[in-house]
């Protein structure tokens, strides 16, 4: 905060509160009322007892604010801490502020003040190691550790597709419990290992140490940058999850044929390249391509074959609409982290296109996808009662007005990416239970 | 007013730092400059008490480095203590840090009580967005000197209660 801009903010304050050193060594505070004058402040003579406040150069002037919020707490935190001179005697004081410091939750919000801290606190557990001996680091049991670094919630963008393939499967009459099972072990194990990749290398490339506005939606889960598992550990993690996809691809495509092997090996090497260099695909303005791909044609046409043998039409445009949706997930995600991933070179969509293009995008894309669900339909590819999945158009119009409107605060906009990845999830069940009434319909 | 007189804590004062919602905590920094930071204040009947999280550790660090400290109780808003007075306390101050993750939570129910929501913020899906924030450290006051002025008005002289007798 600069000291013009403090000095400005000044007279919204009903009283400050004067500190400065007592004889004893002490800070010595009271609380007094001002005016701001030409620069500097006349502060009324306030009396302290025995020991009275002197000339000094090591003044403070404290302004703060809070709301009582009652049953709540409080809100509405703000304060200025001015430094400077104080000259006493005469009807008022003279306080000369040199520099100042404050926060405004208005104009800062907390919780991106806690990121801003970050460096602050890695610093305390650092000194508290050497002053013990050993290394301290902020608790927490394994398994939310495993819950935070994983991302587990976003597993619905697997689960949706997987079980889109499954249905389209069963459509024609194909439908083994175990290959299911199988499938959707192995796609669970590929979405991991990318959430956990992901993290290590937006850490190496130092985008998620500049986002100061993460959201549980965007900006990685930040275990690396809270301390919570170390790097090392995140690479075991991410190699786990991988070679379990690898084995449990292998084994899937022993029993199912060669025709789903470029497909695994398409999908491992996406979701591994998406962040890792030398591709960085994400940086590249990609990753949405990649999400679609991975999320949509390949899970869905890969749970398709593993079933049948075989690939086709339907399951290839059951995947489209569930591609756009995941995709507009990630792209509605990259909203709040663009000035992070600008400041990184991580130029998704969302950086290089202007606030009007990427909104105006939204919707086409949304349109896009239930468009094709009318067009399977209309043309005989889907069975009809799929239509129910426009039932979530009214939730797609709600995210897309909240990203209209809170464009440019993360914290507000957060509700509507959880819309926005509800609007994935209902739309893919919604269109998973349409194929499955087909074959009742059908019957 | 409160007639409550714990260890030597004006029974006024007492009242203040049970109904403070805020307090300016001034602490003096590695170059000898004050730094005030408002924290919420409690009084257990013996120490004013405050916790910190590690993520604004600064003034824990300069605790430990230059324990002297002075709390003003001022804010007509966030005191709502009737009738309203002002107060300053001079301390030595303490921190204690051995547990970060639990050892705070004996301070949980004096905390809820001024900011009821907290309890929401500890369960452990809300945790997760902020971790760091609940590891926190308590800030242990001894007080020195306090200084309380009846009706707020700090013009006239304040009452000073030397506490160095009550805490020896």
């Amino acid at each position: 905060m600069n000291l013009a801009d403090a000095l400005s903010r000044l007279p919204g304050y009903s009283h400050a509160v004067l500190v400065v050193p007592d004889d004893e060594g002490y800070p010595l505070s009271v609380a007094t009322s001002f005016r701001v004058v030409d620069g500097t402040v006349e502060v009324t003579p306030a009396s302290t007892g025995p020991s009275a406040v002197r000339d000094t150069v090591e003044a403070h002037l404290v302004v703060s604010h809070i709301r009582p919020y009652p049953g709540v707490g409080y809100d509405q935190r703000r304060y200025i801490e001015l430094s400077g001179a104080l000259s006493v005697g005469g009807p008022g004081w003279h306080f000369s502020p040199q520099a100042a410091r404050g926060w405004d939750e208005q104009e800062l919000s907390f919780p991106e003040l806690c990121q801003r801290a970050l460096p602050q606190a890695r610093r305390y557990l650092a000194a508290l190691g050497s002053e013990r001996g050993r290394e301290v680091k902020p608790q927490m049991s394994a398994g939310w550790r495993f819950f935070l670094a994983t991302r587990l919630p976003f597993l619905t963008a697997t689960v949706v597709p997987v079980f889109l393939g499954l249905a389209a499967a069963a459509y024609d009459l194909h439908f083994s419990l175990g290959l299911a099972a199988l499938t959707l072990l192995g796609a669970v194990a590929v979405h991991l290992g990318l959430n956990v990749t992901n993290d290590i290398f937006d850490t190496l490339s130092g985008v998620d140490a500049v986002n100061f506005t993460p959201t549980k939606f965007s900006g990685g889960s930040r275990v690396l940058q809270y301390g919570l598992v170390n790097m090392r550990q995140m690479i075991a993690l991410a190699a786990v999850f991988y070679a379990l996809a690898i084995i449990v691809g292998l084994v899937l495509v022993a029993i199912s044929g060669l025709g789903l092997l470029w497909l695994g090996v398409a999908g491992v090497l996406i979701s591994y390249f998406y962040t890792a260099p030398p591709l960085r695909l994400v940086h590249r303005g990609l990753g949405e391509l990649c999400v679609a791909l991975g999320f949509g044609p390949i899970m869905v046409l890969g749970a398709y074959f593993v079933q049948t043998r075989q690939y086709a039409l339907r399951p290839l445009i059951l995947s489209i609409p569930v591609a756009i949706l995941v995709t507009l997930i990630l792209y509605a995600n990259e909203v709040p982290d663009r000035f992070a991933d600008a400041k990184a070179g991580k130029r998704t969509l969302v950086v290089r296109m202007q606030p009007t293009a990427v909104i105006r995008g939204y919707v086409a894309a949304v349109a896009v996808a239930y468009m094709v669900v009318i067009a399977g339909v209309v043309f005989g590819v889907l069975p009809w009662p799929t239509l129910i999945s426009l039932v979530t158009i009214p939730l797609a119009y709600q995210t897309w007005k909240g990203l209209k409107a809170h464009y440019d605060s993360p914290y507000q906009l957060m509700s509507y990416l959880g819309k926005n990845v509800n609007l994935h999830l209902f739309t893919g069940l919604l269109l998973v239970i349409g194929v499955l009434l087909g074959i009742l319909v059908r019957r | 007013m409160s007639a409550t007189v714990v260890a030597g804590m004006p029974g006024p004062v007492v009242e203040l730092l049970n109904q403070a919602l805020v307090g300016e905590l001034t602490v003096i920094d590695r170059n000898g400059r004050l730094r005030t930071d408002p924290l919420i204040p409690f009084w257990d009947g013996r120490y004013v008490l405050m916790t910190s999280s590690i993520l604004f550790s600064r003034k824990l660090e300069d605790i430990k480095r230059n324990p002297r400290v002075s709390l003003s109780l001022s804010d007509p808003v966030g005191i709502p203590a009737q009738p309203f007075s002002r107060a300053t306390i001079q301390g030595d101050a303490r921190v204690i840090d051995d547990d970060l993750h639990q050892g705070w939570y004996r301070l949980l129910p004096l905390w809820e009580a001024k900011e009821p929501i907290i309890k929401t913020f500890l369960k452990p899906m809300q945790k997760l967005g902020l971790p760091l924030f609940w590891e926190r450290a308590i800030i242990e006051i001894q007080p020195r000197r306090v200084l309380w002025w009846p009706n707020g008005d700090t013009t006239r002289d304040p009452q000073v209660t030397d506490m160095r007798d009550a805490a020896a």
